[in-house]
């Protein structure tokens, strides 16, 4: 979706003002928004590109007004609500209504280290893939994709022209994992566009942008 | 770090935040349908709190400056290589590592969310998620890098990373120039958070690059 979140090549968003000293969260509700997001992330209930899309999905102009873990707990509070898990009126009242839907996969603490060290690798077999369609060196297009759902294409390279650099593997293909749960694994490249090529005479001389993208987004040039 | 609130016995809630107050219900209402356990969500902060951190990937980073095998199997399959030190798992499976040169900067982000290499450096600064740094590094990878007060050579070449997939890249930065012979620990202080992310360049404490 051409949403708020797709911030690259915008201006006018102020200084990038690094703070050597800041900690890791700003508030003790980051913390707790920060834990709980991954602890129902396990339950299985939806997947990364799901919770990716529900944190886009926010309204532009608050999108833009809010801080990073604000997009976390929309996020969330979205999922729970559209899977029924939590009610925005059981939020509202600060009690449950009526008897739990029960969840086959609860995070215990133990589970806690083993699971984030097993993490959850997008990556597929190759045969579950259509072959693969470019190889390095190959010269492509970025198709100029705007689809309403979740997708990964960023607006600033569509269109643009580049060469692939790397061929990462075969991954699970976000836009249809996010309207699905389908798969749908396809090949993945870094592909390389000159800054010239996405920024015409205002890009930086001697830059260029590498992006991941898999074989649907991409045309032979 | 302050005290914070934990405490859920805490019966005073008239000077907690809105966003204090509602997260706080949410994870009430969570735990309360069994969905979340308490001592869970306590683990998962700990673990990024104090366990992992880019003291990880100053290690990686250090071995790789001091044994030219190990250079070569990060830069050839970073997964594995990073693995092999115990560094695994959840946003960190499937790593590429980039080496920066003499002619050569890499630099990293995440344009559409804030997707970041958390086995090895751990979870990212505010910076690295906010619209400023999304907005300007693939365009004007200079001027951002000269607000972290970074100015590179005319004329090496920048490229900027745009982890647009579950790809997490890792910045192998330049060995700074008078650590011939460095333990590995000691080479490992030389190498900061953002000259992982390509935002920095490695250099000996408190010597200016």
């Amino acid at each position: 979706m051409n949403g708020a979140h797709d911030l690259g090549g915008g201006h006018g968003y102020g200084p990038i003002a690094p703070d050597p000293h800041e900690p890791l969260f700003h508030a003790p509700w980051e913390r707790r928004c920060f834990a709980v997001t991954l602890a129902m992330g396990f339950t299985g209930q939806w997947n990364i590109d799901q919770a990716r899309f529900a944190r886009e999905s926010m309204a532009p102009g608050r999108y833009l007004e809010t801080t990073y873990y604000e997009h976390w707990l929309h996020g969330l509070e979205t999922l729970l609500a559209e899977r029924g898990l939590v009610a925005p009126d059981e939020i509202a009242a600060a009690r449950p209504n009526g008897q739990p839907k029960p969840l086959p996969k609860i995070l215990k603490a133990a589970d806690v280290a083993p699971a984030l060290a097993r993490g959850g690798s997008a990556r597929r077999d190759t045969a579950a893939a259509d072959p693969q369609k470019f190889a390095v060196g190959a010269l492509v297009v970025a198709k100029n994709l705007n689809p309403p759902g979740h997708t990964r294409v960023p607006r600033y390279v569509r269109g643009g022209r580049g060469r692939i650099e790397m061929v990462h593997g075969v991954f699970v293909f976000p836009d249809t994992n996010a309207a699905s749960a389908d798969e749908r694994p396809q090949w993945l490249y870094a592909v390389r566009f000159e800054g010239r090529e996405l920024f015409g005479p205002d890009a930086e001389p001697g830059s260029a942008v590498y992006v991941d993208l898999w074989d649907s987004y991409l045309d032979p040039a | 770090m302050p005290h914070d609130g934990h405490d859920h016995e805490h019966g005073e809630t008239s000077e907690l935040s809105p966003l204090e107050l509602r997260v706080r219900t949410l994870e009430s209402l969570l735990v309360e349908k069994g969905y979340v356990d308490p001592a869970a969500l306590d683990a998962l902060i700990e673990t990024y709190e104090s366990k992992v951190g880019p003291r990880n990937g100053a290690r990686v980073v250090a071995k790789a400056w001091d044994e030219p095998e190990f250079k070569a199997w990060l830069l050839e399959d970073a997964s594995a290589a990073i693995a092999s030190l115990g560094y695994t798992g959840r946003q960190g499976e499937d790593m590429v590592a980039l080496e920066n040169t003499p002619t050569v900067h890499n630099m990293v982000v995440c344009t559409l969310c804030s997707c970041y290499p958390w086995p090895v450096l751990g979870l990212p600064p505010t910076w690295y998620k906010a619209a400023p740094y999304r907005a300007r590094a693939v365009a004007m990878p200079r001027a951002v890098l000269a607000e972290f007060g970074v100015t590179l050579p005319e004329g090496k070449e920048i490229r900027v990373w745009d982890s647009t997939a579950e790809t997490r890249y890792l910045v192998l930065p330049e060995r700074p120039a008078g650590t011939e012979g460095w333990p590995q620990e000691r080479l490992a202080d030389c190498v900061t958070r953002d000259s992982m992310i390509g935002t920095g360049v490695a250099a000996i404490p408190g010597e200016t690059p």
